[in-house]
């Protein structure tokens, strides 16, 4: 009887913090709300984009800019990203011979853990100089872009490679008995089967890329200014935080509570996608 | 024709990317290495970071682990457990979980520093304190700790489960004895692998454990991780580049191997499972 009651007890137990887990990200949207609840009531949602300028001591919020500039960050790096890592996992999985691969593969997943910090570290003291020698003032939107680029490269390749992986070997010994070239297989039969689980591992990368604070604070100037100019600095909405949080009080405080929010919301809807895309994988 | 064209652009393609990366690690180790010293490690920083050591911010880096992995361990290990083994018959609640779970692992890491200066240091008044940076990184690394140890625990065969419960043993014994030895590896390794995501973190720490680089006398004190120094000292004081390199050096080493460690325990653990099968 009392071995049934210390399973009971366990039982109980671990309930309650499987819920606690749960609740946890109520707990984080709720503070995020109530903390940016002053400047969302006063000015409401239009505020922040109509707005043209962020003079947060003069209460005014306008974000499009911010935004725009995360946007283009993001965008730029998935771009040069993308056909990389793609040819990475290609080059991982049909041409690489065995030995090399697993060596590419696990230089991959050791860059993957790389602190952002060091990527910025690295952008700061060699990328923004080399880049300021061609057009100054070198941190700038293309800085950033570079160095997001460089971090999502990993994920991309990983997940892409994941991907090729699971699609059906006999369909690809199918294509070779049809006397396809090794390039006709990859990109007529393997890309096709694998494409979209290599589109969630994307949309994975652009997640990271919208979020990531340290390195595209390092090395992207962080003037306030639309994103025209690939030579020019830009700030992200994640940069503004970081740079502003420190001393911010009052309605300036909650303004950057409510860009944080936004960004969330940018995030999850992605991850939504992502899911999805993911979702459509495994049914095929 | 084409065909050898394709072939070059695959290989220029994944020679670029690890030429570019060996580029980065090379010249970290380059300018890094010189500096590095047990004098270093051992004695604490002096002017703003731009001379003496990094002790006290080891010391801080460690104690905010420490704080992150000690609340996040055990409830991870608990939900996990409730996902892995109790919640059988209750899909929707298990789904419910499992996506706030995957929610939360998206959101991104300067977001929980806002939640976290917001609820740990002025909702719990714990202040810009160790205790509340580690806390914030627990939040953080929860969703993948739980993940990887559920996956741990259903990886183990359901006759283990079967054969305890014939030999009487009750649920929590047969957990003890058995569930959890057999997914230690895989429990181990999502450990380490939350370590690694945690001490890697600077965003969510900025606000939250601080910057100050003294030696920390108690966890409600002001401590400065590896992550923030690299960043401190590379943007905010001139001259601190090379114990920024330095210091980025050691924490890139404290990753490599922890993430070694992750592989090591992972690889273990998949062929243990093949021989018991």
């Amino acid at each position: 009887m009392s071995g049934l009651s210390a399973d009971r007890r366990l039982a109980l137990l671990s309930a309650l913090f499987a819920t606690g887990a749960a609740l946890l990200l109520l707990l984080v949207l709720g503070f995020l709300v109530s903390e940016s609840w002053p400047v969302l009531n006063a000015g409401g949602w239009r505020a922040f984009l109509a707005d043209g300028v962020w003079y947060p001591l003069e209460g005014r919020f306008g974000l499009l800019s911010m935004v725009w500039a995360t946007l283009a960050t993001a965008v730029g790096a998935l771009l040069l990203a993308a056909p990389l890592g793609v040819a990475g996992a290609i080059f991982q999985c049909f041409y690489a011979p065995p030995a090399v691969a697993k060596l590419y593969r696990s230089v991959l997943a050791l860059l993957a853990g790389i602190p952002s910090v060091v990527y910025g570290l690295w952008g700061l003291t060699v990328l923004v100089p080399l880049i300021a020698r061609w057009a100054p003032p070198g941190a700038s939107l293309i800085a950033a872009i570079l160095i997001l680029a460089l971090m999502a490269l990993p994920t991309v390749t990983l997940t892409s490679a994941t991907a090729l992986g699971a699609v059906p070997r006999s369909l690809l010994q199918g294509a070779a008995a049809l006397g396809m070239t090794r390039r006709g297989i990859i990109l007529g039969v393997a890309v096709p089967a694998a494409r979209d689980g290599m589109l969630a591992g994307l949309l994975l990368a652009a997640l990271r890329a919208l979020g990531e604070t340290m390195a595209v604070l390092m090395v992207a100037g962080n003037v306030v200014r639309n994103p025209t100019d690939l030579f020019e600095p830009v700030r992200v909405l994640t940069a503004n935080i970081a740079l502003e949080m420190a001393y911010a009080t009052g309605a300036h405080r909650a303004g950057l509570f409510a860009s944080g929010l936004l960004l969330t919301v940018m995030v999850l809807l992605l991850a939504w996608l992502a899911a999805r895309a993911g979702d459509r994988q495994r049914d095929v | 024709m084409s065909e050898r064209i394709f072939t070059a652009a695959i290989w220029a393609a994944a020679l670029l990317v690890v030429g570019v990366f060996c580029f980065l690690l090379g010249d970290l180790v380059r300018q890094g290495a010189p500096h590095l010293s047990w004098r270093f490690l051992l004695t604490a920083p002096a002017d703003a970071g731009r001379s003496g050591g990094i002790s006290s911010i080891i010391i801080s880096t460690l104690l905010i682990l420490a704080v992150a992995m000690a609340v996040a361990v055990p409830s991870g290990l608990g939900a996990a457990l409730w996902l892995a083994e109790y919640a059988r018959g209750k899909r929707a609640a298990r789904r419910v979980i499992r996506l706030s779970l995957d929610v939360l692992a998206g959101v991104p890491s300067i977001v929980f520093g806002l939640f976290g200066n917001a609820f740990f240091c002025i909702f719990l008044g714990l202040g810009f304190s160790i205790l509340s940076g580690g806390l914030t990184l627990a939040c953080m690394v929860l969703p993948i700790l739980i993940r990887t140890s559920e996956a741990g625990l259903s990886a183990v065969t359901e006759e283990w489960r079967r054969g305890a419960a014939a030999l009487g043993m009750t649920r929590a014994a047969a957990l003890w004895h058995i569930l959890l030895p057999a997914a230690a590896p895989a429990i181990t390794a999502g450990l380490i692998l939350g370590m690694g995501r945690a001490i890697a973190e600077t965003a969510a720490l900025l606000f939250t454990s601080g910057y100050v680089d003294r030696m920390p006398d108690s966890l409600y004190d002001s401590g400065r991780s590896l992550s923030v120094h690299v960043y401190d000292l590379s943007m905010n004081v001139a001259g601190g580049d090379v114990a920024a390199h330095a210091s980025a050096l050691v924490l890139v080493s404290l990753i490599v191997v922890l993430n070694g460690g992750a592989l090591v325990l992972s690889d273990r653990w998949a062929t243990r499972k093949i021989t018991v099968s």
